[in-house]
């Protein structure tokens, strides 16, 4: 019997056994819809027994028509494609729903009074858009596009990473709905209540498996550096979000539940979460991306094996030891707050060794700045992921956080690890994958990649620059004595102050959507295979060699 | 076993792996990178003997200097309190009157005032205390309890219908809800009330309305609509109106009645912040 038969009986036999899970998901679903008396609880239920009962479907058609098990040959790239597709969605969405609130705070009006489009509501689905429905969609396609090509082997699993696809858009959708319809736990990042919990663990652990399934089955000898990175950003956020989010519930059939932690317990919980889903989903995760992406779009060997090596491990153990630095001058002990400023300092260099990896494997290709958009696009992104990752050991430093916490130069720092560091290597991953994936030359249009390139850029300049000011004259305000010894400012003066501010970041805010806009059209036309006629000249990139099929097994 | 190639650009060794066509040269780790990470470790280790750092079995290291935070802001706080305390106890044993009169305490406290007002009265009445619906200005010299010194005083400490055994209290009735008047009655008596500003258009219904008012309305509100200062009871005679001063607006209340709430003070700002709240109202144009 041939391997390719052998594959095809499991397969098979996979999608039986997948339909007793299917039947029970559904059979959860129904009991919860009969027993609730909570609205929201019924319409998720809902949610989840159409999702379940779509994949039911999906399941006995192909039965029926004979074709269960069937599966393409070579890398799995449809789930990449999918994946791509779903980035680039939540990503507008994201993007939108952050400069609606944007105007808000510019213009409270804007919220209209309805408790669905309040700030309170906005502002997670906001920050959980692009974190985690737009970066995690990213990060989902890239490490499966990225870890069964540097394995040279296809991605594990027939239905696991489709499972992991379609589990994670409707635990999005879950979370999402959920805020605005006011069920949230109340935990940054962490909002969803706890049965959405649930469900991203099951998806979270068939993600596990399916990339060390990969990597298990590799045909290469050694692991390459982006597979660290993502392995660890998997494996770490795993753990994060189990923890962070025990819970237990007020009963089965209602949404609510309360957290196992208390008091300054919790608060400390919350921040070693809150802060090491920045390090691990938004620093070692897209890290991986630039591992695999930026020496494959310049062509040019990664600058230093050893640096990676030594600024890898570094980074994950002294990232894991820095969240007490969102507690300074709280009730926090002061010995956990010396280890969070402490361990903050030390992270500096093992950031920065991602930076210098990513910049220096350039050399000798710097010339492609100028002729490949794409290209700018990643090199800009680490250059904010060097800026962001000095900004913020400064900022852990007591002194400075006195002035920093609280203000807007907070949220301006996030956005300049967010937007520049996150959103363009996410673009520029963005960018080489979608020719990639869908067989086509080159992109649409190259000239449209400049134009989204200065225009996103220029719109997270005035955005930091903004909250700079705005957070550094809100931190001078609320310190600020008259000679007699009394506050020179009341609150609402600081919130009065900020609104030029507000307007700039709002239209900076503006222009990145705008910037979105543009490549989701670009990336469209793309995937129909329509190029743009253009003089510029298109290069040759990595496109050949990355179409290359999968040898044979 | 891999083979090694020397990269032709950097002249450096690669580490003769490659995936999915991408290689690794083998160049060193910068040193200047690797010195500031030692730099960085080296701080942190001296950090952790200076201040408090590690926790073990029974406590954590205190580190030489025995710093703690709770001990730094306690002292912040008692400084800020020293810088004041010359005036602020002055202020305490001074009553209003003799706070008013002197220059050096009138200074301290309508600073003191204005610094307590942002951040716990703006909310309602308005950052330049100019009040809004259902809040009342006090910058003008429309006052619904009275606007000496010490009215406004006893006002911020016990506040209106607060809840405070000694606030300031005070119902009008829901003449319609109540069905004590019907609402043609209310039409009428609202079109007086119109007309004692000088607002009636309907000459014959206001004066339909003018026994209704001297029955339900006059004790007090007065006979000429003055108001009266014993029960919190709006003025009807001039300008400024609290809900509104259209016919709707006065309809609305005879038939529904109103209670504005102010929270008390007392307890929750010190009996100086209080005082010197009190100047600071009284002195922004209105006080008596």
């Amino acid at each position: 019997m041939n391997i390719e038969q052998v594959r095809t009986d499991r397969a098979a036999l996979g999608e039986l056994f997948a339909l007793p899970a299917v039947a029970l998901v559904i059979a959860i679903g129904v009991a919860e819809i009969v027993a609730t008396r909570d609205a929201v609880m019924t319409f998720h239920a809902g949610l989840l027994v159409l999702a379940a009962g779509a994949a039911g479907l999906w399941l006995l058609l192909r039965r029926m028509g004979g074709r269960a098990g069937e599966h393409e040959a070579g890398y799995n790239h449809a789930v990449v494609r999918a994946g791509v597709i779903a980035s680039m969605f939540w990503g507008v969405a994201g993007f939108l729903v952050g400069d609606v609130i944007a105007w808000q705070l510019a213009y409270p009006v804007l919220n209209f009074d309805l408790p669905w489009t309040n700030f309170g509501r906005m502002r997670p689905l906001h920050t959980s858009a692009v974190i985690f429905a737009f970066g995690g969609n990213v990060l989902i396609a890239t490490s499966f596009f990225a870890v069964q090509r540097t394995c040279r082997t296809r991605l594990a699993g027939h239905m696991a990473p489709w499972f992991v696809f379609w589990g994670y858009q409707l635990f999005i959708v879950l979370a999402a709905t959920g805020y605005l319809l006011g069920v949230t736990q109340s935990k940054e990042y962490a909002e969803p209540e706890w049965y959405i919990d649930l469900w991203l663990t099951v998806v979270w652990v068939v993600y596990l498996l399916v990339f060390l399934g990969t990597l298990f089955k590799r045909k290469e000898p050694h692991i390459y550096v982006a597979n660290w990175f993502f392995l660890a950003f998997i494996v770490t956020v795993a753990m994060l979000h189990i923890i962070n989010n025990a819970a237990i519930p007020v009963s089965w059939t209602g949404t609510k539940s309360y957290i196992l932690w208390s008091g300054v317990q919790d608060a400390m919980t919350q921040w070693w979460y809150g802060h090491n889903a920045v390090g691990f989903f938004l620093t070692a995760g897209f890290l991986g991306i630039m591992y695999y992406f930026v020496p494959k779009r310049v062509e040019r060997p990664v600058y230093s094996y050893r640096l990676s090596i030594v600024h890898f491990w570094a980074l994950i153990f002294t990232y894991i030891w820095a969240g007490p630095h969102h507690l300074f001058y709280t009730a926090l002990p002061d010995w956990a707050q010396t280890l969070g400023m402490t361990f903050s300092i030390i992270l500096w260099m093992p950031s920065w060794g991602g930076m210098i990896n990513g910049l220096m494997t350039l050399s000798g290709a710097w010339d492609k700045l100028r002729t490949d958009p794409v290209i700018r696009m990643l090199v800009v992104s680490v250059a904010f992921y060097g800026m962001s990752t000095f900004e913020g050991p400064l900022m852990s430093i007591k002194a400075v956080n006195s002035l920093s916490h609280y203000t807007d130069w907070t949220i301006g720092h996030v956005h300049s690890g967010a937007l520049g560091w996150v959103g363009f290597v996410s673009f520029g991953a963005l960018y080489c994958l979608t020719p990639w994936l869908w067989q086509r030359k080159r992109l649409y249009s190259l000239r449209l990649v400049e134009w989204h390139f200065w225009i996103s850029t220029l719109g997270i300049l005035l955005y930091i620059t903004a909250m700079w000011v705005s957070g550094i004259l809100q931190g001078l305000m609320w310190r600020a004595y008259n000679s007699l010894g009394f506050l020179e400012y009341s609150f609402i003066e600081t919130v009065e102050a900020m609104h030029p501010f507000y307007i700039i970041r709002a239209l900076g805010g503006t222009l990145f959507v705008f910037g979105s806009l543009i490549m989701a059209y670009n990336l469209w036309r793309t995937t129909r295979g329509d190029e743009a006629d253009e003089t510029i000249m298109h290069p040759e990139v990595a496109s050949a060699s990355a179409l290359a099929k999968l040898p044979a097994e | 076993m891999a083979t090694t190639e020397r990269d032709e650009i950097s002249g450096q060794e690669t580490t003769g792996h490659e995936w999915d066509g991408i290689k690794e040269l083998d160049s060193p780790l910068p040193r200047w990178w690797l010195m500031v990470m030692y730099a960085c470790i080296v701080w942190g280790v001296g950090y952790w003997v200076l201040y408090p750092a590690w926790p073990h079995m029974s406590g954590y290291t205190k580190g030489v200097f025995g710093y703690s935070s709770r001990a730094e802001v306690a002292a912040d706080i008692g400084a800020a309190n020293d810088a004041r305390k010359v005036f602020a106890d002055r202020i305490a044993s001074a009553d209003l009157e003799t706070i008013r009169q002197d220059p050096k305490l009138m200074e301290f406290a309508l600073a003191g005032g204005k610094s307590a007002y942002g951040d716990n009265c703006a909310g309602c009445h308005g950052s330049a205390a100019q009040g809004g619906k259902g809040y009342p200005n006090l910058s003008d010299d429309d006052w619904l309890w009275g606007g000496s010194l010490e009215v406004i005083q006893q006002t911020i400490r016990y506040g209106i219908r607060s809840g405070h055994d000694e606030t300031r209290d005070s119902e009008m009735p829901a003449f319609g809800r109540d069905e004590v008047l019907s609402k043609e009655q209310i039409d009428q008596v609202a079109e007086f009330v119109l007309s004692l500003s000088g607002q009636a258009k309907d000459a014959a219904a206001a004066q339909q309305g003018a026994p209704i008012y001297a029955e339900q309305c006059v004790d007090c509100h007065g006979e000429k609509g003055q108001g009266s200062r014993e029960f919190g009871a709006p003025n009807l005679a001039d300008a400024i109106w609290l809900f509104g001063r259209d016919g709707d607006s006065i309809r609305a209340i005879v038939t529904n009645s109103r209670k504005g709430v102010m929270p008390h003070w007392q307890g929750r700002l010190p009996e100086t912040t209080i005082k010197q709240l009190a100047i600071y109202i009284h002195a922004l144009g209105g006080g008596e």
